[in-house]
C-alpha cells in the first residue's frame, strides 16, 4: 500500500480464538495499583 | 469504529475492534472524516482543493481494501463470545495487607497513613497462611497464583513474609499451583539481607518513590519530618542492580505540586532505573496536591515530552521501560482479558491483616465492601457479581470509547470514588489513560520505523 503502513493487524480477532484462559498476571498486582491499563501485560498461552 | 490522531508528524489509525494499527499518511487521514458518510463523488468534491483526484480515488481504494480484510472498521463481535460469556470466576491473586502499619508518613497516602482508617495493625501467621489455602482452594484450574505483599509497609511484618513464602512453596508442590510473590516497599526498611531474600524469592518488587529529591521530599516523609529521598535511593539503586534482569519497578505519583512529572520519570531514568511508573494521584478534590481538569493540558505535554524522550532514548541504546507505555501490539494479552477489566472482586482480592476480603486494596477499609473472610470464605455474593458485571459493556462511558480494550474499563475504586459507583468511570482517569494509549501507539510507530 502506498499511503498505509500497518503495524498490527486482527490481533484482538486472533486472540478472542483461544482467550481467557486467565494463566496472565492480573493487571493491578505489576505497578500501579492505581489505574487500569490492562493492554501492557503479557499473554501467557503462546 | 475507529480512532485516528496526530502526534507530532505521525498520524495513526486504531481499529478498535480488530486491534488493527496503520500509521497513515495525509490524504488517508483526510478521507477518513468521509468515507463512511459521504459517496465516493462526494469525498473527491470534498477534498479536491487538496488532492488530485486519482489521489483521493488511490486513498479510497486502500481504504477499501483494509475494511475488506477485516482491519478498518471491523465489528465488535465479542460481547457474546463463548470465551467471554463463559470464563470462570476462579480467584487467582491476592493482595495480602501484610501491615496495616507504616514507617513513613505519605501527604496523598490513599491507606491513611498505613491504617486504612482502622487500627495499625499486622498481619499474623495464621491469618497468611489461610490466606494462601483460601486462593489455592478457589483458585480451580488456574496454575499461577499470584501475592502481593502490601501494606501500609510489609517489610515492618518481614519475618511473616518469610514464613508465608515458605508456606506457599510447601503448598504449591502439593498442589500443582505456581506463586509469584510480588513485594511493594518505600525502602526504609531495606538492607542487604532483606534485599538479597527479596531478590531470590520475589518475582516482583515494587520500590516507592516519586522521583527529584524536593519532589519525594515533600509529599514522602519519615515521622519526624525529614525526607526519605536520601534514606531510599542507595537502598533502590543496589536493590535495581541485584535484580539483574528480574522484574522490578520504581513507582511513584505525581500530584498538583509536580504537574512537570516528565523530569521525574527522566530523573529515575538517569539514575539508572529502567523500569518506572510514575502514577496520577487520586485524592478527594479539596485536597490542595489534587489533580483538576485545568491540569489536563499541561499532563498531556508531560505525556508528549516523556514519549518523545523515550523514542530518542531507545534509539539511542540508552532506553527504558515507563509502565503505561509499554504495548506489545502482537504479545498483548487477549480480548477476553481487555473487556473484563482488572479482576478486582472476582479473580483479585484483598486481605486485611485480620483475613477480612475486599474487592482490591483500595476497598480496603470501607466496609459496606467487605466480602467475607480467610476463615468464613465469601459471604457477600452480591458484591462479587457486582464486580463481575462492570466489564466494557455494562459501563456505558465505556461501551463506545476507542480506548475500552486497553484499560479495561478503568479502575473501579476510581469510579466508585468519584461516582459512587462502579459502573460509571473516573473520567479525568480515562481522559489521561487515552492520552498515554495514544502515546505508547505513537511510540510503537517511531520505533518500527
Amino acid at each position: 500500500m502506498k499511503h498505509v503502513k500497518t503495524l498490527t493487524k486482527a490481533t484482538l480477532k486472533e486472540s478472542a480464538a483461544k482467550g481467557g484462559c486467565g494463566e496472565c498476571q492480573t493487571s493491578c498486582q505489576s505497578a500501579c495499583k492505581t489505574s487500569c491499563t490492562v493492554a501492557n501485560q503479557e499473554c501467557e498461552n503462546r | 469504529m475507529i480512532h485516528k490522531f496526530i502526534q507530532e508528524d505521525t498520524r495513526i489509525v486504531l481499529d478498535v475492534n480488530s486491534g488493527a494499527v496503520h500509521v497513515i499518511d495525509e490524504i488517508i487521514y483526510d478521507v477518513l472524516d468521509y468515507y463512511k458518510e459521504k459517496s465516493e463523488d462526494k469525498i473527491i468534491a470534498l477534498l479536491s482543493e487538496k488532492y488530485k483526484k486519482e489521489d483521493i480515488i488511490e486513498a479510497i481504494d486502500e481504504i477499501k481494501t483494509l475494511e475488506s480484510e477485516g482491519l478498518l472498521y471491523a465489528e465488535d463481535v465479542y460481547q457474546n463470545h463463548p470465551a467471554f460469556l463463559n470464563k470462570k470466576p476462579f480467584i487467582k491473586a491476592l493482595c495480602l495487607h501484610i501491615a496495616h502499619d507504616c514507617n513513613i508518613r505519605c501527604k496523598y497516602c490513599f491507606a491513611s497513613q498505613g491504617d486504612f482508617k482502622g487500627q495499625r495493625s499486622l498481619m499474623g501467621e495464621e491469618v497468611g497462611k489461610k490466606a494462601l489455602d483460601f486462593l489455592i482452594e478457589h483458585s480451580g484450574s488456574r496454575r499461577n497464583l499470584e501475592v502481593d505483599f502490601f501494606g501500609g509497609e510489609p517489610l515492618m511484618n518481614f519475618e511473616v513474609v518469610k514464613k508465608l513464602v515458605e508456606y506457599g512453596r510447601k503448598r504449591e508442590k502439593e498442589t500443582n499451583k505456581r506463586f509469584r510473590f510480588t513485594i511493594t516497599t518505600n525502602g526504609v526498611l531495606l538492607n542487604d539481607e532483606k534485599m538479597k531474600y527479596i531478590n531470590e524469592n520475589m518475582n516482583n518488587v515494587v520500590l516507592s518513590i516519586d522521583g527529584r529529591k524536593n519532589v519525594n521530599d515533600y509529599m514522602r516523609y519519615t515521622v519526624d519530618g525529614s525526607g526519605t529521598y536520601d534514606i531510599i535511593i542507595p537502598k533502590f539503586l543496589k536493590m535495581a542492580k541485584m535484580r539483574n534482569g528480574k522484574d522490578y519497578f520504581v513507582r511513584g505519583t505525581f500530584t498538583k505540586n509536580n504537574l512537570d512529572f516528565s523530569k521525574d520519570v527522566l530523573h529515575l531514568a538517569d539514575l539508572g532505573f529502567d523500569s518506572t511508573s510514575i502514577e496520577p494521584v487520586v485524592t478527594d478534590p479539596k485536597e490542595d496536591y489534587a489533580l483538576s481538569e485545568e491540569d489536563l493540558k499541561k499532563i498531556y505535554e508531560e505525556y508528549d515530552l516523556l514519549a518523545k524522550e523515550y523514542i530518542k532514548r531507545k534509539k539511542e541504546g540508552k532506553g527504558f521501560h515507563f509502565f503505561h507505555f509499554m504495548i506489545d501490539l502482537n504479545q498483548g494479552p487477549c480480548v477476553v482479558k481487555r473487556l473484563s477489566g482488572c479482576g478486582a472482586g472476582t479473580e483479585y482480592l484483598a486481605v486485611t491483616p485480620e483475613g477480612d476480603l475486599y474487592p482490591c486494596h483500595q476497598f480496603v477499609g470501607n466496609e459496606e465492601f467487605c466480602l467475607g473472610s480467610v476463615d468464613n470464605g465469601i459471604s457477600n455474593q452480591e458484591i462479587r457479581e457486582n464486580f463481575k458485571h462492570a466489564h466494557v459493556y455494562s459501563k456505558e462511558k465505556c461501551r463506545d470509547c476507542w480506548a475500552k480494550f486497553y484499560c479495561s474499563g478503568g479502575c473501579h475504586a476510581n469510579a466508585y470514588n468519584f461516582n459512587q459507583t462502579i459502573y460509571k468511570p473516573y473520567e479525568m482517569g480515562c481522559e489521561m489513560e487515552k492520552k498515554r494509549i495514544e502515546c505508547a501507539l505513537f511510540i510503537q510507530a517511531n520505533l518500527l520505523k
